[in-house]
């Protein structure tokens, strides 16, 4: 990875609403790298920015201190025409007065390319998005998918050092969004340009993306892969966001920690107080009286078809949520109150910062 | 359906009343369009059916001057005003709200709400004194004052337009390498087009119709269609009257169908 050479890079971005007193700082100070060939997201809740950083990058924004380099080259003041960025818009944006066909060759005969080789890439472009039949149609007459696509045509066809996509799968429902996100990383993989994808639903960020930058309150919270992000997440803001997590506390001693109940466990943490989180999936319920494990009892069980989640009450009044393959077909659910061990998966507690 | 709105059309007497209302306002149009067939000298005694007054007005030199000059006038001041508003609807549209908007709406609305003669008048006085210092009296004066007149016609339906464009679109042209010109000729004219055509002709269709402001801004020989049919209404009225006001008539319905049938997809 680090022989790539980096496709995008923000620099200290800072970026403010309104003047004074009222000014909302949207982003603040973010500094990002993304690499060339990458599919890289951007993972936040609604209002953390997003959107914010991508209008930077195409241009359609300035920051009010830091840079915006593409390919080394300092773009922060480049009007969006001259920047080889593409954006696929969550509305879509597609020109209503224009077909399929002239949406998708828009932005090369913007360039003035001669129009030979408008008519030779749009025709690929339609063949890679699977419209050829669509290609005389008014936008209006497409589904919501078809459109999608159309977005997406119209934004390769320049062939973009960088194609941005701000949530471009939130208006499709389930099914459709599962094949789209095949479908876009198919496309990814088949042009080899860097991706920037904006996202709030956790789980389109894991399976799709190289790397994740998750932010909150315009803050880059953390950057890394989906494993990186999903095994040690940097800090409670972002154990709780992706995926599910239970979060402790227990007082540390250097090499060891305590919880609550007594238990004491190895693990190496900056002494005193400590906040610790392991995933429902890392917990084993055992029978009582296991080695090593801690008594607790089951408080409810929640189905969810594969998995139930046992909502369990330790000692020491440690709540925690830990998930099972459901009984195969016969078996018995877990009732409650019933009393069983704990055992927490090798590694699987960590430390998190505040 | 406990709950039903308010209907107007339920209420003891509404046929009644709307059907006055009607008849009050066709029937008279309904006459006028009949007498210009009428083969006498009437407008009010039926003598049989004819199209001799179409031919007399035809061959009428001044009914020919008059409609000359109301198509010449009503055609370059409907595209002046036109052109004025799209420019107007362009400034004042599609922008956060700014300071003095409200201001600048009734500045360019100004002609709906002064009263005309008052305009007339002022007019009058503005242009002798022009005509006097340059000496110039031919039709620039009705055409600049038709022009004026019209822009608030023009501008509504061009502003309507604007106000339900999706900004996007012109962010997505600029950001597949559109200059600011080049987005604005292959996005936002073709997308305003439609309000920009209605605003024509409903500019053309009101200077085609105006008469008091004509009436006092014209100088000797310069009758537009409706001011020469108010000088022969003067002296005795014939059919030839009456077929002048079918044919403007049919030509005003025309446009007016033409300028709903394009406002009317607006909404789509
Ligand atoms: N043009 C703007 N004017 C004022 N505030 C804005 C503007 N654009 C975004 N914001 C604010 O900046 C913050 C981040 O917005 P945005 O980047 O759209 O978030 P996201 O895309 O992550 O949902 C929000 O608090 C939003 O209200
Ligand atoms: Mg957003």
């Amino acid at each position: 990875m680090t022989t790539i050479p980096t496709a995008v890079e923000a620099k200290s971005i800072v970026k403010a609403f309104g003047q004074g007193a009222v000014a909302i700082k949207a982003l603040d100070n973010v500094s990002i790298e993304i690499k060339q060939g990458e599919f890289f997201t951007l993972l936040g809740p609604s209002g953390c920015g997003k959107t914010t950083l991508l209008r930077l990058i195409a241009g359609f924004d300035t920051p009010t201190s830091g840079k915006i380099l593409l390919n080394g080259d300092d773009i922060t003041h480049l009007p969006p025409n001259k920047r080889p960025v593409n954006t696929v818009f969550q509305s879509y944006a597609l020109f209503p007065h224009l077909t399929v066909a002239e949406n998708i060759g828009f932005g090369l005969q913007m360039q003035g390319r001669p129009k030979a080789e408008v008519t030779e890439s749009v025709a690929r472009m339609l063949a890679l998005v699977q419209l050829e039949p669509m290609a005389n149609r008014k936008t209006s007459q497409l589904s919501g998918g078809q459109q999608q696509r159309v977005a997406l045509a119209r934004a390769l066809a320049p062939t973009p050092k960088v194609l941005l996509l701000d949530e471009p799968l939130s208006a499709l429902d389930l099914k459709l969004r599962k094949e789209m996100q095949i479908e876009l990383k198919r496309l990814q993989q088949e042009t080899g340009i860097t991706f920037v994808f904006v996202t709030h639903d956790q789980e389109e960020a894991l399976t799709m993306s190289d790397r994740i930058a998750v932010m909150s309150a315009g803050h880059v919270q953390q950057i890394g892969t989906p494993r990186d992000i999903y095994t040690r997440p940097a800090n409670r803001f972002v154990a709780s966001f992706i995926g599910e997590t239970n979060f402790l506390s227990g007082q540390s001693d250097g090499t060891s920690v305590t919880l609550a109940n007594g238990a004491r466990l190895p693990m190496s943490a900056p002494q005193g107080r400590v906040n610790l989180t392991i995933r429902p999936e890392q917990l084993r319920v055992v029978p009582l009286g296991t080695e090593g494990a801690m008594p607790a009892h089951v408080a409810s069980t929640v189905y969810f078809g594969t998995d139930t989640h046992l909502h369990l009450h330790l000692e020491g009044g440690i709540d925690i949520v830990a998930r099972q393959q459901s009984p195969a077909q016969g078996g018995e659910a877990m009732k409650e109150g019933t009393p069983v061990g704990v055992l927490f998966a090798e590694g699987a507690l960590l430390a998190l910062e505040d | 359906m406990a709950n039903r709105a308010f209907e107007v059309a339920r209420l003891p007497g509404f046929r009644t009343i709307a059907l006055t209302a009607f008849v009050l306002l066709y029937l008279p149009i309904i006459t006028l369009v009949i007498y210009s067939f009428n083969a006498g000298q009437s407008v009010a005694v039926w003598e049989g059916f004819s199209l001799d007054w179409y031919a007399k007005a035809w061959e009428n030199e001044a009914v020919k001057g008059a409609t000359y000059r109301s198509l010449i006038i009503a055609a370059t001041a409907s595209a002046i005003a036109t052109t004025v508003a799209t420019m107007a609807a362009l400034g004042t549209t599609r922008r956060k709200a700014f300071k003095g908007q409200t201001a600048i709406y009734v500045m360019i609305n100004q002609p709906l709400m002064v009263p005309e003669i008052v305009t007339a008048v002022a007019l009058l006085i503005f242009f002798a004194s022009i005509k006097v210092a340059t000496g110039y009296t031919g039709l620039w004066y009705l055409i600049i004052a038709h022009a004026a007149f019209c822009v608030p016609f023009a501008y509504l339906p061009i502003r309507a337009r604007l106000e339900g464009m999706d900004l996007t679109l012109e962010t997505a042209a600029g950001d597949l390498y559109a200059s600011h010109w080049q987005t604005f000729r292959y996005v936002t004219l073709p997308l305003m087009l439609p309000g920009i055509i209605a605003g024509a002709m409903l500019a053309f269709v009101i200077s085609l119709d105006d008469v008091v402001i004509t009436e006092f801004v014209k100088s000797g020989g310069q009758d537009t269609l409706p001011t020469y049919m108010l000088g022969q209404m003067r002296r005795a009225i014939t059919p030839e009257v009456n077929a002048i006001s079918t044919v403007l008539l049919a030509l005003t319905v025309a446009l007016l169908t033409a300028f709903f049938l394009l406002t009317r997809k607006n909404d789509k």
